[in-house]
């Protein structure tokens, strides 16, 4: 498994890393989130040991053996696999000898280096193209190509930042059962989008980063649970509602007005649907449409992390 | 209107996108001006005096005349002489290191003396000359004529001095001795190969092109993410650029190879010099090919500003080097310059070990220097290198 602690990282006087520790265990997959700017990018470097922390220690675990990054570094790289988020492939060599050069970096070498190329290209549905250049290749072949790079040497930890940049559904959907499957195999995954919904379907646990530190880490159940509304009501009303004045009398949540559309966020669907709909007749709010929904991570990440551009 | 004003949107646009490119546009200003400077300081223009040419001259006589002509021959604004004995002289011209070796014959002072006032055999003064710099021939022949002819009529006409000769026989007018063009190259039976200089400067242009490519395939794998990968896996720093030096070598020994297989097969170029020296300095030069692929990746920020610039210096080491045109046309002072400037090395000892037959200790020197080069590049490049990936 992958463990961080305390991994601090500053450019200049500006922090940022800060104090940042996190855990992925075997057989789980290990969402981490934030919006642009929040220091995914220097974590994940950390994590692969492309940049150095300024403080704090990355270990790799695996029975007995704890491995920490910056004191065993070549032992403890031999058992993480990166899928960069760009195309690292040789687009001028073919699918395996692509995977053949990565194993060679990794020591491997005949018929074991063959076996895991085999294997490596199987997984993600490339044996049949193994000669093929990946100039080829369509944008989603080359994604899958470019997480089979990382598997060839039979990692512990597989570390995915943004592995479906655009690709379409069919492909995206091909690279979520490889990284299931690898799950089932024991591995453990870190994995790192902007799509909330590849988050949602994939991932046992999910860590929020913003401004250099983590500002959430749990489960998914566990994250629903921290937004003050897990149920949104909308509906279609007439005139401006006095939104203070509606969340005082009701206890509604971030209640919100476009026009003839209100949304306002609400603990108890039934008790508190039967308290809108009163205060709002009573002052004189006709109610022509009404529909919920459940709150989704994208809810919960806008909660912790706000709502403003930062680019 | 539309497509007018969608006209000067394209226009603008080319305009505003090209001049915003500093370092392209300061590359299209800087290298017409460097270059036109180059060939202008070369080709006179503008120079105070003409350059001196350097010959040696070796006097086997040791007459009066002789001597006269000798001092006259060093009086000469237009020689710079340097002195010694036969075998020196005519190793000067071969190493390239005078333009020309005129050796005066024992009695030639006599002779011509007797040839011109009583037409007897006219002595022969041999002028070795260096087969790449044959210009030089006929201004040496032409002053060595006026000078000799200067001493002779002083001598004839010093009181005292006697007319000499048959009086029986009228005195000539043609010139009293004659001389005997012998090119210095490796072999006196084997004519100088002009393709043999042309392929050392364009195969040393071609191949620092060649590095300039490996530096800037660095740069593009960085940025396409290739470099994250490779640093992600468990191999130290000196491996990766241990082998990138290595890959650029070899590629630049191959196609050096490659390009002297040409120049042997269809031009007739030999090696005639020492084997091993050749092959010294082909590996020096490839060593500092890869190493200055290895700073420009270490120096360059984006592969498109980084190819530009590096074509830039390139093409100016090249010019600096001798392998446009030859070094010993350049102004004495840009030949000394010239000596910091790696591709001098790499041109002349290619020549050295070529057409010139120069042995192994010639070659020396060029593969000191070169190693010396490389070992300079690639530590500015360790040195400079930035290992960390992007920021965010």
């Amino acid at each position: 498994m992958l463990e961080a602690r305390g991994l601090f990282k500053s450019y200049g006087d500006r922090a940022v890393v800060a104090d940042l520790s996190l855990d992925v265990g075997a057989g789980e997959i290990v969402g981490l989130l934030g919006p642009n700017g929040a220091g995914k990018s220097t974590t994940v470097a950390m994590l692969c040991g492309l940049v150095g922390a300024d403080r704090g220690e990355v270990f790799i675990v695996s029975g007995a053996s704890r491995l920490a990054l910056d004191e065993n570094a070549h032992a403890a790289k031999r058992r993480i696999g990166v899928v960069p988020q760009e195309l690292s492939i040789y687009e001028n060599l073919g699918a395996a000898a692509n995977l053949e050069l990565f194993g060679a970096l990794y020591g491997l070498a005949g018929a074991l280096l063959r076996q895991r190329v085999d294997a490596a290209l199987s997984l993600v549905g490339l044996a049949d193209r193994a000669r093929d250049k990946p100039q080829s290749f369509s944008g989603g072949m080359k994604r899958r190509l470019n997480i089979a790079a990382a598997l060839v040497h039979d990692p512990d930890v597989l570390i995915f930042d943004e592995p479906t940049v655009g690709v379409d559904p069919q492909s995206r959907n091909a690279i979520f059962d490889n990284l299931e499957t690898l799950r089932n195999r024991g591995k453990a995954l870190l994995y790192t989008t902007h799509y909330m919904e590849e988050a949602e379907r994939l991932c046992d646990r999910v860590v929020i980063m913003d401004h250099g530190r983590v500002v959430a880490s749990d489960t998914l159940g566990g994250l629903y649970k921290r937004l003050p509304a897990v149920e949104t009501l909308e509906l279609e009303v007439e005139g401006a509602v006095d939104l203070v004045a509606l969340a005082a009398a009701t206890r509604v949540t971030r209640p919100a007005q476009e026009g003839t559309r209100l949304q306002v966020g609400v603990a108890e669907l039934g008790r508190s649907t039967a308290q809108i709909l009163t205060w709002l007749a009573a002052h004189g709010h006709g109610v022509h449409r009404i529909s919920s929904g459940r709150a989704d991570l994208e809810d919960v990440f806008l909660s912790l992390t706000g709502r403003q551009l930062r680019d | 209107m539309t497509s007018s004003t969608a006209f000067r949107a394209l226009v603008r646009k080319d305009l505003v996108l090209y001049f915003s490119n500093r370092r392209a546009l300061v590359m299209s200003i800087l290298a017409p001006i460097v270059i036109a400077a180059f060939f202008g300081a070369i080709f006179g223009s503008g120079m105070d005096k003409p350059t001196r040419i350097p010959i040696a001259f070796a006097d086997r006589d040791g007459s009066a005349l002789s001597k006269s002509v000798a001092a006259a021959v060093k009086a000469d604004a237009a020689f710079e002489v340097k002195d010694g004995d036969e075998a020196a002289a005519v190793a000067l011209a071969r190493e390239g290191k005078v333009r020309a070796a005129v050796v005066l014959p024992a009695g030639f002072g006599a002779q011509a003396r007797e040839a011109l006032t009583a037409g007897g055999a006219r002595p022969v003064v041999a002028v070795h000359y260096d087969p790449s710099q044959a210009t030089a021939l006929t201004l040496v022949r032409g002053l060595l004529s006026q000078h000799v002819m200067k001493a002779l009529g002083d001598s004839i006409a010093a009181p005292g001095a006697s007319g000499g000769g048959d009086a029986a026989r009228p005195p000539s007018f043609s010139l009293p001795f004659t001389t005997e063009a012998v090119e210095s190259t490796s072999r006196t039976d084997r004519p100088y190969n002009g393709y043999a200089h042309s392929f050392a400067g364009m195969g040393v242009q071609f191949i620092l092109f060649m590095g300039i490519e490996v530096g800037v395939g660095v740069l593009l794998a960085r940025r396409l993410g290739l470099w994250k990968r490779l640093r992600a896996a468990p191999l130290s720093r000196g491996l990766l650029l241990g082998s990138h030096i290595a890959s650029g070598a070899i590629t630049a020994l191959v196609l050096l190879a490659i390009i002297y297989a040409a120049a042997i097969g269809i031009f007739h170029v030999r090696i005639d010099g020492s084997v091993a020296g050749f092959v010294g300095i082909a590996i020096a030069f490839a060593l500092l090919t890869s190493s200055f692929g290895l700073l420009i990746a270490a120096i360059g920020k984006t592969p498109e500003a980084t190819r530009g610039l590096a074509i830039f210096a390139t093409l100016v080491m090249v010019m600096l080097g001798g392998a446009w045109v030859p070094s010993f046309v350049f102004p004495p002072w840009l030949q000394t310059a010239s000596l910091v400037v790696p591709t001098r090395w790499a041109v002349d000892g290619l020549d050295a070990m070529t057409w010139r037959g120069l042995g192994f200790d010639a070659a020396i020197a060029p593969i000191g220097v070169l190693l010396a080069f490389s070992v300079l590049f690639a530590s500015i490049a360790i040195w400079r290198f930035d290992w960390e990936e992007p920021r965010g």
